[in-house]
């Protein structure tokens, strides 16, 4: 239990850093802050500027201790301001629309891509010694050191300017109707580049870690001893040697799955995906300070909780952390 | 004791290629401004060619003698020179040509003088942070792990809060905040969100060699401190930190692309990300425009490339069981 509240209390120790972050970094910028962010945003109205200075604390004439307390109260319940670029849009309902498409493109690359590069790594220690598996190997090395919006670049490029197989960008067809069949094929069809892109992109970081993990396992004795019984190959891989190796990966699964909401931010913005990652983009552009850090604050929250549950994943699996916290 | 390290390397055949690969980009990051064939940012080549030079006769306006042998005028010679000069406007988002190998951008840059003098920033950009956050995340474990007590607990809850906040959302946010001037901004705000993780790991290796009998026998028969970290610990480390650097190296060269790419760092520089940023700008996808785009994104993936082969060379030497039996 012990090892749980520790746990616990870094979350939210976490969670008040971000929130912290977000509310000293415009006081931090040289000079007034309200009148810097005026500046920065030229020929805006007079009534989104007031919210501005509300979403940001800095009309009234409050003490800085005070407007920082009145500051977290309000995130904490959940009000994060006025998005400027869809003024008098709440921050809040502009995030309910992204994250939907957020959440449903990552979090179906985060298991593909998951199962692929495990399977990938298991096979790829088993059989090292050919050249097929260092040919692997190096093939996914060589694709995660492309920054991977470039990727997306060129798959765009290849599949929907050249072949045209796939449409340029978006989630979905506007000609159809929401929630009708034709209307899920088109989200079908816009989200197969996406999807590729994150999936191959992600695919070589698993594939190592369960090589890596699989080759160490494979050194063990207990394993040349099971050899050396005769037992069948394909039970010495799976149920001797990967089992083993699997721990670390399925860590790296569950804290992986805090990056569903931020893990896609670049691609997303690459193909106009409608998602949080597009949503920032164009709240840099259109310089929405509101919306820009209450995307970060959505981000870092999911991560920080997946951590958490990640933790508590790992105490309940792991003897020693679970003795430990007794 | 680095030199020894970069012997072992190079009979590494994987980090040896990556050397090989890395010291090519080097030398063409030093070399730039005489392998590109134009300035980067110029639209134009200007010829200016003399064609006559008249000079007129002297007209003397005061002459003098001064004692015996020595005579002094002063006189005002008027010369006219005239020039032709042609100035040759590059197309604007032309197709690769013998002037152009890779084309030009929209303000007609010359595409390839881009891509050479590109080469500089991305890869100060990614050395000089890989160099800071080294050293700094080096300077944190030493002190972390070796002092250890109260220091050891700051520094380490401090650098378990930062580990876990997610580093491309928040690079973004202080990138749109901050004014950038020059490649020194982008430096700081990659290097603030890519030091714990290496201090992390350093410090847990300064744990462990510091409970080494080696070390303890030394601290035994009392050593000074300084020799224990400089020449006993830190030794031993060098594997490891090493490829830190690499590592962070590599993720700063991807974070400054992908910075520049949405338009949060300085679109003035010319980077391998900002050639990115402006091809997007301008659509070079549906033109077609391969020669835009294509050329920055795999040299960014061959420079990760070379980073990539030479921390798996450090890897195989450092942990045998990776090696091909």
């Amino acid at each position: 239990m012990k090892y749980l509240a520790r746990k616990f209390g870094m979350l939210i120790f976490t969670l008040f850093v971000s929130m912290s972050i977000n509310f000293f970094l415009p006081r931090l910028m040289p000079g007034d802050p309200a009148k810097a962010l005026m500046d920065r945003m030229e020929g805006v109205e007079a009534e989104k500027l007031e919210s501005v200075r509300a979403a940001f604390g800095l009309d009234t004439k409050d003490s800085l201790p005070v407007q920082y307390g009145k500051y977290l109260l309000n995130t904490v319940k959940g009000d994060l301001g006025i998005s400027l670029s869809r003024f008098p849009m709440p921050v809040s309902s502009v995030l309910a629309s992204a994250l939907p498409w957020t959440i449903g493109l990552m979090g179906l690359c985060t298991i593909i891509g998951f199962s692929i590069g495990t399977l990938l790594g298991i096979w790829a220690a088993w059989k090292r010694q050919t050249k097929l598996a260092s040919f692997t190997v190096g093939f996914f090395t060589f694709i995660r050191s492309f920054p991977y919006f470039w990727l997306g670049l060129f798959l765009i490029y290849i599949f929907s300017f050249k072949l045209k197989v796939f449409p340029l960008g978006g989630a979905f067809s506007v000609d159809q109707t929401r929630g009708s069949a034709g209307w899920w094929l088109s989200v079908v069809q816009h989200g197969i580049l996406p999807a590729f892109t994150i999936t191959l992109s992600s695919i070589g970081a698993w594939l190592l870690m369960m090589r890596n993990n699989m080759i160490n396992v494979l050194a063990e004795e207990f394993i040349t001893l099971a050899i050396a019984k005769g037992l069948p190959m394909q039970r010495i891989r799976l149920m001797y040697a990967a089992r083993n190796a699997i721990l670390p990966s399925v860590t790296g699964f569950a804290m992986s799955f805090g990056f569903i909401v931020g893990g896609g931010l670049i691609t997303e913005m690459v193909f106009a995906y409608p998602g949080m990652g597009y949503m920032l983009y164009q709240a840099v552009n259109a310089k929405d300070y509101p919306l820009m850090q209450a995307i970060f604050l959505i981000i870092a929250a999911s991560v920080l909780v997946a951590n958490f549950l990640a933790d508590i994943a790992i105490m309940l699996l792991d003897p020693r952390v679970r003795d430990g916290a007794k | 004791m680095i030199r020894d390290f970069f012997k072992t390397l190079i009979k590494n055949k994987k980090s040896l290629s990556g050397l090989v690969l890395l010291g090519f980009f080097i030398l063409v990051a030093l070399f730039a401004p005489l392998l590109a064939p134009y300035p980067p940012k110029t639209d134009r080549v200007e010829h200016t060619t003399l064609l006559e030079e008249n000079k007129g006769d002297p007209e003397v306006l005061s002459e003098e003698t001064e004692g015996q042998n020595r005579e002094k005028s002063v006189y005002t010679v008027t010369i006219t020179q005239k020039y032709e000069k042609t100035t040759e406007y590059f197309p604007t988002r032309a197709k690769p040509s013998k002037d152009h190998i890779l084309g030009t951008n929209h303000a007609g840059n010359d595409l390839f003088s881009q891509i050479i003098m590109g080469t500089r920033v991305s890869l100060f950009v990614g050395l000089a942070t890989g160099l800071f956050v080294t050293f700094i995340s080096l300077s944190l474990a030493l002190l972390s792990g070796y002092l250890g007590g109260i220091l050891d607990d700051v520094i380490s809850f401090v650098t378990n809060v930062f580990l876990v906040i997610p580093g491309l959302p928040l690079m973004i946010v202080i990138g749109t905040y901050v004014p950038m001037h020059g490649v020194l901004p982008i430096i700081l705000i990659l290097s603030l969100t890519s030091w714990p993780y290496p201090t992390r790991l350093l410090r847990s290796q300064v744990l462990t060699l510091k409970n080494r009998d080696f070390v303890r026998a030394s601290k035994m028969i009392g050593e000074r401190t300084s020799f224990l970290i400089f020449r006993e610990i830190l030794p031993n480390m060098i594997s490891i930190v090493m490829s830190e650097f690499f590592t962070v190296s590599l993720s700063a060269i991807l974070g400054e692309a992908t910075l520049e790419f949405i338009g949060v760092g300085n679109i003035t520089v010319v980077s391998w990300g900002t050639i990115l940023y402006w091809a997007q700008a301008n659509g070079a996808i549906l033109m077609g425009a391969w020669w835009w785009f294509l050329p920055p994104g795999l040299l960014i993936a061959l420079t990760g490339t070379a980073f990539v082969l030479i921390n798996f060379g450090i890897d195989e030497i450092s942990n045998p069981r990776l090696r091909k039996r």
